[in-house]
């Protein structure tokens, strides 16, 4: 079965003259255990299809299914939503409580987890993603990437199996952003769990083992890094650009360097270039 | 700065008074404050002090943060004793000083700012050494009975426990808009009080806006991690009483047998201290 499933979806926003129709026949397979990367510019629709995920939002046609459950049927919310965690851009806007536990101890109360359950789940999502020395804190107290740390903590101690992550690097600096990645990483290799990464930083959606972009409600490209980063008109026409290094390695080899096309990541590029130097 | 402001005015530290249960701190002062009402003379009100400057000792704050809160009601402390004062009644037999006070009004406004001081020192032991979160959790469990008459405890107890996180970012948030609305031109600082006050409207109407915005995504992030009211909820939190309640409950309770006491017996007491000094 497939994690998720977007089958000729169509969803507006408002209704009479203000509608707004931001998905238009959309369809979309995200396979279990993969790593995608949502991208595409500012109003394309990537929220909107990640809240479509999860119920938050409700197609207007068409069904969004999550391990073969429809999220028309209100009946399967609560499962659908236990099963698909989701994290947010702006860290200060998901928090609940004040002190970090009982911010994670969230999910599993509303789904009446017992108490000695929930603190074995507080105990594995703090761990996973290293923020147990700020049990007891204050989340305001919490640099940025911490508190996002703790967000994904508080989605995770639901054991999701797909973790929806929309912009959550987006107001972090870089070490931050690394911090985040990381542990998203792990999940995704170690406890098998779907991620699915709507982001900006084309570095970052390298990573993924997939990349989908959107533009305009449908998708325009769907494939490896590879095969997507390799369409630059395409990419540039959807308003996107090429990862900082697939950039240089453009300048490079206009320059005269044999360089090998489907350069994306920083580890490839210095390695193309020492093989290069030492060639001479 | 305005990001430091917590609410109340906790004191971080692992006192025997910081560690009680929160429902029995909130329940002893109950207990502190009808037992400085029922204490009918000074004896009585020395008596609630001791055990006030014992809770103080057992807490480990500084006498000074303590001190602090009366300032706030030192006005309305001045301010009901002169009432006191000037508005006595006087019985046959009362000492006439001048105009129309008497030592008798002298005495019991004396009394009476005792009182107020002693009922404001006591609620402050209870913010200093409790923080927020817990104070919440220690209401909720306590109103949780009126769950029967399907009170909704936990709503509000939700709704306490989001305030409450809400207030540091929102702190920020404020501060956010001062410093945007200065580098506009915008002047808080000079003109009359209702000058100041409209001043505020640019900063309070984007404030707004911006909470019901926060309060939307967070509805979202709620949603998304299944919250769906009380029906099936379980609480990780609990609250547990230990032998340190017990101490605390019952030197309270001897403190309020004390002062029953010296109600009654009062006068016994004046005369056994007047036979000791001759
Ligand atoms: N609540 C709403 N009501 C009306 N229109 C909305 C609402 N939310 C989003 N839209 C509109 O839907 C379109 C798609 O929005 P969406 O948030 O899905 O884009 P996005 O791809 O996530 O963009 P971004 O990169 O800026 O986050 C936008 O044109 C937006 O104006
Ligand atoms: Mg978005």
């Amino acid at each position: 079965m497939q994690a998720i499933e977007f089958k000729n979806v169509s969803f507006s926003y408002g209704d009479g003259d203000s509608r707004k129709e931001v998905l238009k026949d959309f369809s979309l397979t995200i396979k279990k255990g993969s790593f995608v990367a949502l991208l595409g510019r500012n109003g394309s629709g990537k929220s909107t299809c990640a809240k479509l995920i999860n119920g938050l939002l409700i197609p207007t046609s068409g069904t969004v299914t999550v391990f073969g459950m429809d999220t028309k049927d209100k009946s399967n919310l609560f499962e659908i939503r236990k099963r698909a965690g989701m994290v947010f851009q702006n860290p200060d806007n998901q928090q609940i409580a004040s002190i970090v536990e009982d911010d994670v101890a969230f999910g599993p109360e509303n789904i009446g987890v017992p108490r000695k359950e929930i603190k074995e789940r507080i105990d594995y999502a703090l761990s996973v993603t290293g923020t147990e020395e700020f049990r007891h804190s204050e989340v305001a107290r919490l640099s940025g990437g911490q508190k996002q740390r703790v967000a994904i903590a508080g989605a995770i101690a639901l054991l999701p199996e797909i973790l929806i992550l929309d912009e959550s690097t987006s107001m972090l600096d870089p070490k931050g952003r690394k911090e985040v990645m990381e542990v998203v990483r792990t999940l995704n290799r170690e406890k098998g769990m779907t991620v699915i990464d709507i982001t900006h930083y084309m570095d970052e959606a390298v990573e993924a083992d997939e990349i989908c972009i959107m533009d305009n409600g449908v998708i325009t490209a769907q494939g490896t890094p590879n095969q997507v980063f390799a369409q630059k008109e395409l990419i540039a026409k959807c308003g996107l650009e090429l990862p900082v290094s697939a950039k240089i390695a453009e300048k490079l080899k206009s320059a005269g360097l044999p360089l090998p096309e489907g350069i994306l990541t920083k580890e490839a590029l210095s390695d193309k270039l020492c093989e290069l130097l030492r060639k001479i | 700065m305005l990001s430091e402001v917590t609410f109340g005015q906790y004191y971080p530290s692992k006192s025997f008074v910081h560690r009680l249960d929160p429902r029995v701190k909130i329940l002893l002062l109950i207990a502190y404050i009808v037992m400085i009402f029922t204490a009918q003379n000074f004896l009585g009100l020395i008596a609630s002090l001791l055990f006030l400057s014992l809770t103080i000792i057992f807490s480990g704050v500084p006498i000074g943060s303590v001190l602090k809160s009366i300032k706030a009601i030192l006005f309305l402390v001045i301010f009901t004793a002169i009432l006191n004062i000037l508005f006595y009644s006087p019985k046959q037999g009362d000492t006439h000083l001048f105009w129309v006070v008497y030592v008798e009004g002298l005495i019991s406004a004396g009394f009476l700012a005792l009182r107020l001081i002693s009922l404001v020192m006591g609620s402050s032991i209870l913010t200093l050494t409790t923080t927020p979160v817990s104070l919440t959790d220690g209401i909720e469990s306590l109103l949780s009975p009126l769950k029967l008459v399907k009170f909704p405890v936990h709503d509000l107890a939700l709704i306490m426990s989001i305030a409450l996180r809400s207030i540091p970012t929102l702190a920020n948030e404020t501060e956010r808009i001062i410093n945007a609305q200065k580098a506009r031109g915008a002047d808080f600082d000079s003109g009359n009080i209702i000058k100041k006050a409209k001043a505020l409207v640019p900063v309070l109407i984007p404030l707004l806006i911006s909470a019901f915005r926060r309060g939307d995504e967070l509805g979202d992030a709620m949603d998304a991690r299944c919250y769906s009211g009380s029906k099936v909820r379980t609480k990780y939190k609990k609250l547990t009483l230990s032998v340190r309640d017990l101490i605390a409950f019952l030197v309270t309770v001897v403190a309020f047998a004390g002062v029953i006491l010296l109600n009654i017996y009062e006068l016994n007491v004046l005369a056994y201290f007047a036979k000791i000094w001759g």
